[in-house]
């Protein structure tokens, strides 16, 4: 009897050295199939960025509006259906009857952007060669004081231009961001977000041939 | 004719390697997953150059919908540690005359969306079971003038966090009086900076183009 259950055992042994023992793994496969398609729909993979933006305090009543030179102003007046209109300087009381016309750029790079840099040059130029710098290994700085120097020169330039960006009613969010983004871009010291005047309302209708609206009016 | 014999073994793929690669990919997947959060209202954001992240905790987040509906977030879903949200609630109820229990504010608490609902439709809100009863309150949050629960929350949030960032989430083609009204309300309560979330969009700007 000892002798027959030894035969088994050697028989047992030889077959496990045939055959590699194969474990099914399909279900697996399936599983992990599973579980790779629910965490690739449900990741958030670009975290979304964010861009800062302060805003002035509110004026106060009766406090005098600041003052700046109306050669160095540009408007950019953001109209509807993505168009986007700009002038130089003011408009002066006694021409609301004779309202400058606008120029009609758009978003992309050789329109609004090209605007910006012209008038911009300068400015430009300066952060584009310090960051030049920075790239190349000719100054070696933390971050923050790579963003430290680029607000100095911002600061101390008196020849780019002073922005103000205007919404008309009927133009959208992503206007506002993508005309706050490019002030980023061309490196622009001197921008703000301000309400539009009747008579800038009444300009872009006019441009954009859309009839004017009620606030137009008085 | 003499039979072909077919081998009766059933044909094995070694899915070995198949079965590592996939592991290393769901352990990965599984890591670096932060869940991406089910939004009330589709939401597409502008683009920047901006390379900021947005910040994880001390925010509140306002959703500027395409239909002129506001959301309100805190912290990005679900409460951190901070446990501000009830809090938060609760303030809003009192200012109201609506009373939360325990259980309210801990629905609350765990809420991991966004929420546009009316103050009075709170209850019913966090009562409701399924996410399409809940998508009937979701009438954004009011903020005319002669109603302005936006400004209280904005109030109640910065009084209970005073650390809270202002973070703007519109969708692009969102209209522009919706978001200047909701810019005048933050600066009524003198909040003067923002953070508006977009996405990343490279920008190359070249010097020799200006030259020209």
């Amino acid at each position: 009897m000892a002798e027959i259950i030894q035969e088994e055992k050697g028989e047992g042994k030889k077959k496990a050295k045939k055959h590699a023992p194969h474990i099914d793994m399909t279900p697996m496969v399936d599983l992990m199939c599973l579980l790779i398609t629910f965490f690739m729909l449900t990741t958030a993979f670009n975290k979304p960025k964010i861009m800062e933006i302060i805003l002035p305090e509110p004026q106060k009543e009766n406090a005098p509006a600041p003052r700046i030179s109306a050669s160095r102003t540009l408007n950019i007046v953001l109209g509807p259906d993505n168009k986007i209109f700009t002038y130089p300087g003011t408009v002066k009381p006694e021409d609301y009857n004779n309202l400058p016309p606008l120029t009609e750029t758009d978003y992309s790079a050789t329109g609004i952007r090209q605007v910006l840099l012209e008038r911009n040059v300068t400015l430009a130029k300066k952060i584009k060669d310090f960051e030049n710098e920075v790239l190349t290994g000719k100054l070696v700085l933390t971050p923050d004081s790579v963003r430290g120097s680029i607000a100095k020169l911002k600061k101390v330039d008196d020849t780019g231009p002073i922005v103000l960006i205007k919404a008309y009613k009927k133009s959208n969010y992503g206007n506002v961001v993508d005309i706050l983004d490019e002030m980023n871009i061309c490196g622009i010291a001197i921008y703000m977000l301000v309400d539009i005047t009747w008579y800038e309302e009444k300009m872009v209708e006019t441009a954009s041939g859309i009839a004017p609206s009620a606030t137009a009016l008085n | 004719m003499p039979k072909i014999k077919l081998p009766t073994k059933s044909p094995h793929i070694d899915m070995t390697p198949m079965v590592d690669l996939f592991s290393v990919v769901l352990t990965f997947l599984m890591l670096t997953a932060t869940m991406r959060q089910t939004e009330p209202a589709p939401v597409e954001t502008p683009t920047s150059i901006s390379e900021k992240p947005t910040p994880d905790f001390n925010t509140m987040t306002l959703i500027l919908s395409k239909d002129d509906r506001v959301f309100l977030n805190f912290d990005n879903g679900s409460d951190t540690a901070y446990k501000f949200r009830p809090k938060i609630l609760a303030e809003m109820g009192k200012r109201y005359g609506v009373e939360f229990n325990e259980a309210e504010l801990r629905q609350f608490e765990k809420y991991p969306s966004p929420m546009g609902v009316p103050i009075l439709k709170m209850k019913e809100f966090l009562a409701a079971k399924s996410v399409k009863e809940k998508s009937v309150f979701e009438t954004g949050i009011p903020i005319d003038s002669t109603d302005n629960q936006l400004a209280m929350w904005i109030l109640y949030t910065r009084q209970i966090n005073p650390n809270v960032q202002a973070c703007i989430k519109g969708d692009s083609e969102t209209g522009y009086p919706i978001v200047k009204e909701v810019l005048g309300i933050l600066q009524d309560y003198k909040v003067n900076r923002f953070n508006l979330i977009t996405n990343l969009e490279a920008v190359k700007v070249n010097i020799e183009e200006i030259k020209k």
